[in-house]
């Protein structure tokens, strides 16, 4: 079923990014994402936080990469058109061990090559977030926030854009080598594709795709982490995120502020085998709203509106000692195949560089010719609800549909609702226009606007009722009408 | 900027009560902000019947009920728009709306917010468990069902005894679902009982008291949940866990007035209502701004809504003519047996209906108001339960001062 020059394996923000990266050279790129949309794993299920790259191993590619990463992030936010607020960040402490633990923290970043990062006193930290709790902090002025979601959903448009292209519901099953045509065969359920090169950008899949690729014994487990949303009012009280001292393998328990004003309180972190259980039990609920009231006691449940996890693919060694990333080729076991293992955080702020060492590390075996076409902007759906009376006024002349608001509670209108049902990817499921738009996302959780949207995707697309879907393939809202209707 | 007496956000039951009975008092230069595509607001997908028998003396359906406030709004020509969404009001009641006819601002006299409320949702309580599709707040499943024809499952469990999750039971049974059961975590019901008796008696639809879901399980579609009973704390007890195979969970958890827009409007709310403050009037503590039916407080009847807006239409009325109203200095407060009053504070010199709630069931027990210890007025119930509104009389010679009143139940 058709013959590519590369085919990435997982269009999470890794992926995505990599199909970015090598589009910029003339190469036929396909993506084979095994759900409907790009960010339903951990790029989406996240904290969202663009991290200076303080924590890592000196020298490490962790460390290295998402240096790297925030640096760009400006630069990337406004070619892509998605969110990134440097609001930095600050780490609250209480006594002389976590003073010096901080102090630690500092000297190590500054040998990573971060900047901006000083301990500050009591009265500082209280100027900078009023709410938070502690006696002293470390400031980390160039860390920020990202919207996880149209972050990885803008990488995936506009390497779409310069024509990559995705297909989705599409998990890989086996790989195989046919080594005399020097190609890949790459099968899904849909059929089996043939490419010069593979990309295993799985992320939670790794393993199962190392596997396959022949590059055995990665031992990859996945640390859980469940999180609470609160209302987008609370965003006011938290400009920054603040976290405690950290231990060496764990961020410990942090309050973040989104990039939409919400708060969200989280991870805990459970070492998990099963890598499809998104559930949220109740005691690590209530665990994480009394660990983060500890730095931030602002946390009640009437501002409560959501909670999700999200499990991270850590590779660790045989005593469970979690490594580096691992960004690879081995000619001897795998030609032509990129091999990354155990990209777990800091990947959201590494991505782009990833992408750009994967092409690189390609590079070196073949000559890459630029694609003169590549055209790296990207425009983003306007969103009503942030523009100043005047554009708002303006929009809805152009177009009257930004005068009909869908979802009550973020102020997303009709305009961008289609403009998301239309998206350039295809996705066409209820999440995908949540992530695309924020309806849905608000207080009521889309009691108000669901039914809209839903009907909006059976009228614009054609499906049929039976066939719309919550976010996975079996994941139907309909069974069928009540009434069948008049013609 | 367009100028108006009076601008009503939302033209549900309680707008619509409003706009009329301001009209038959003669303030006509009014202004109704519908978001839908008709007026009616929740009533439209509330297709059973019941509604009326307090405010008509006869049964309606919902659209029927929400039609005898329309049909006179429009034989009023009382101006209306639909289709438009208030985006923010000003602390100056500057009233900005959108609609595809463009971004309009509206300088109001008085505001009158009649938003009605919205669905506790799942997220809001922390329900654990997976994130299956299939979970449905009661109002939803009822408009997916009612308004967008839409089934949404066929084997289902109901979480809370709220009476939409109820008449979400019946209904789905008639069209061909089938309700296993209604699970509430609270010793007593919180819906009315006639929809006890109606929706799920009749239909042999079990009520199972002080238990409550504790997980939910699916990767895709909702494939069961898990059932614990609760203990006096409404804590699951261990051991008691049984698993119910399902495809749809309907939510019946309860209700929050919707105050968006007066939270920046700068209108200061009760904490036990999550409506505003408001006096006799049916004033907040913004001056200009009212409020009534379910943005003030949850109802337990449309009936009650439409009584209430035509009684803030007064104090509008004469606001509106004399640019005033009378101070209202006398508190209401509330022992822990009762869960707030409505309103919260008084004139003390005109009577005045005092609309409240108890925290739990009473039998044989009287609601008392106090001054200064002194009884000033009581009502005596032989049932006093949560799911039901309780109003009381109180007149202005009862009245001593300035005193706070004490409003309690004594059994």
């Amino acid at each position: 079923m058709g013959e590519f020059d590369v085919l990435i394996i997982g269009g999470g923000v890794v992926g995505s990014a990599i199909a970015r990266e090598l589009s910029r050279f003339k190469l036929k790129i396909g993506v084979l994402e095994k759900n409907l949309d790009v960010c339903y794993e951990t790029s989406g299920r996240n904290s969202g936080v663009v991290h200076g790259g303080i924590a890592y191993d000196t020298g490490s590619l962790k460390a290295k990469l998402c240096v790297e990463g925030n640096r760009g992030m400006e630069a990337l936010s406004r070619e892509l058109g998605f969110t990134f607020k440097r609001c930095g960040k600050v780490l609250v402490g209480k006594n002389a061990e976590e003073m010096e633990s901080l102090r630690r923290t500092i000297a190590q970043g500054e040998k990573n090559g971060a900047t901006g990062l000083r301990l500050i006193d009591k009265e500082e930290l209280h100027k900078l977030v009023p709410m938070a709790i502690g006696e002293f902090a470390m400031f980390s002025e160039n860390s920020g926030i990202v919207d996880p979601f149209i972050y990885t959903i803008a990488l995936a448009e506009n390497a779409a854009a310069n024509g990559v292209q995705y297909f989705f519901n599409h998990e890989v099953t086996a790989i195989s080598r046919e080594e005399e045509q020097n190609l890949w065969s790459v099968t899904a359920a849909q059929g089996t594709y043939q490419t010069r090169w593979v990309i295993n950008s799985a992320g939670l899949g790794c393993g199962v795709i190392s596997d396959m690729l022949g590059i055995k014994g990665y031992h990859v487990i996945g640390s859980k982490g469940d999180y609470i949303i609160l209302d987008r009012r609370t965003g006011e009280l938290l400009p920054m995120p603040v976290y405690p001292v950290p231990s060496n393998t764990y961020m410990g328990i942090h309050v973040t502020n989104t990039t939409d004003g919400n708060v969200i309180i989280g991870p805990n972190a459970e070492n998990v085998m099963d890598f499809t259980y998104y559930g949220v039990p109740q005691e690590n609920m209530d665990y994480l709203a009394k660990s983060a009231s500890e730095i931030w006691p602002c946390i009640k449940k009437a501002d409560y509106i959501r909670n999700y996890s999200g499990i991270l693919p850590k590779w660790v060694d045989e005593n469970g000692v979690i490594q580096d990333f691992k960004i690879e080729i081995r000619p001897e076991l795998a030609p032509n195949a990129v091999n990354l293992v155990g990209i777990e955080s800091p990947g959201l702020t590494a991505a782009v560089p990833i992408g750009r060492m994967v092409a690189g590390m390609i590079g070196e075996y073949e000559k890459l010719e630029e694609n003169p076409g590549f055209n790296p902007r990207r425009k983003g759906i306007i969103r009503f609800e942030e523009q100043n009376d005047e554009t708002k006024a303006r929009l809805i002349a152009e177009n009257p549909d930004y005068g009909e608001v869908i979802c009550r509670c973020e102020k997303v209108t009709k305009a961008e609702i289609l403009e998301a049902i239309h998206n350039p990817l295809g996705v066409h499921t209820m999440v995908g226009i949540k992530y695309r738009t924020r309806s849905m996302m608000g207080r009521c959780q889309g009691g108000y606007c669901q039914m809209r949207i839903a009907r909006l995707l059976e009228e614009e697309l054609g499906i049929p009722d039976t066939k719309i879907r919550y976010a996975r393939e079996n994941s139907w809202l309909f069974t069928g009408k009540v009434r069948e209707e008049e013609a | 900027m367009e100028k108006r007496e009076v601008v009503i956000i939302g033209g549900g039951p309680a707008g619509l009560a409003a706009a009329v009975e301001l009209y038959k008092k003669g303030i006509q230069d009014v202004l109704i902000v519908e978001r839908e595509k008709a007026m009616g607001g929740i009533l439209r997908q509330c297709i059973h019947d019941g509604f009326g028998l307090t405010r008509f003396k006869t049964t309606l359906s919902g659209p029927e009920y929400a039609q005898r406030f329309i049909d006179e709004v429009q034989t009023y020509r009382i101006p209306y728009r639909i289709d438009t969404t208030v985006l923010y009001v000003s602390s100056d009641k500057v009233v900005t709306i959108a609609s595809a006819k463009g971004l309009e601002k509206i300088q109001a006299k008085a505001v009158i917010l009649t938003m009605g409320c919205r669905e506790r949702t799942r997220g809001a309580l922390g329900i654990p468990g997976e994130r299956p599709a299939g979970v449905f707040t009661a109002g939803v499943a009822q408009a997916y069902m009612n308004l967008y024809n839409r089934m949404v499952g066929k084997e289902v469990v109901i979480l809370g005894s709220g009476d939409i999750g109820m008449i979400m039971a019946r209904r789905l049974t008639l069209e061909g679902a089938h309700v296993q059961a209604v699970f509430e975590i609270q010793p007593i019901p919180s819906g009315l009982p006639r929809n006890i008796e109606q929706c799920l008696n009749d239909y042999g639809i079990p009520l199972y008291l002080s238990h409550t879901i504790t997980a939910i399980h699916g990767k895709e579609r909702v494939t069961g949940v898990t059932i614990s009973e609760v203990d006096a704390q409404m804590k699951p007890i261990p051991g008691t866990e049984k698993e119910y195979a399902c495809d749809t969970v309907i939510l019946s958890v309860g209700l929050i007035p919707e105050n968006e827009l007066s939270i920046d409007a700068g209108v200061p709310l009760d904490t036990r209502t999550r409506g505003a403050v408001v006096d006799e009037f049916f004033q907040t503590e913004k001056e200009g701004f009212f409020a009534a039916g379910n943005v003030l407080h949850v109802h337990d009847l449309v009936d009650f809504v439409s009584l209430e807006a035509e009684k803030l239409a007064d104090g509008v009325a004469e606001y509106v003519r004399g640019g005033r109203l009378p101070e209202c200095p006398i508190e209401l407060k509330t022992d822990r047996n009762v869960n707030h009053t409505v309103p919260q504070k008084i004139s003390g010199q005109r009577d005045v209906n005092v609309t409240m709630r108890v925290n739990r069931k009473f039998e044989n027990a009287v609601i008392v108001l106090r001054q200064g210890g002194e009884v000033i007025a009581k009502k005596s119930m032989k049932k006093a339960l949560p799911a039901e509104m309780i109003q009381i009389g109180l007149k202005k010679e009862a009245i001593r001062g300035n005193q706070e009143i004490e409003v309690s139940v004594e059994w």
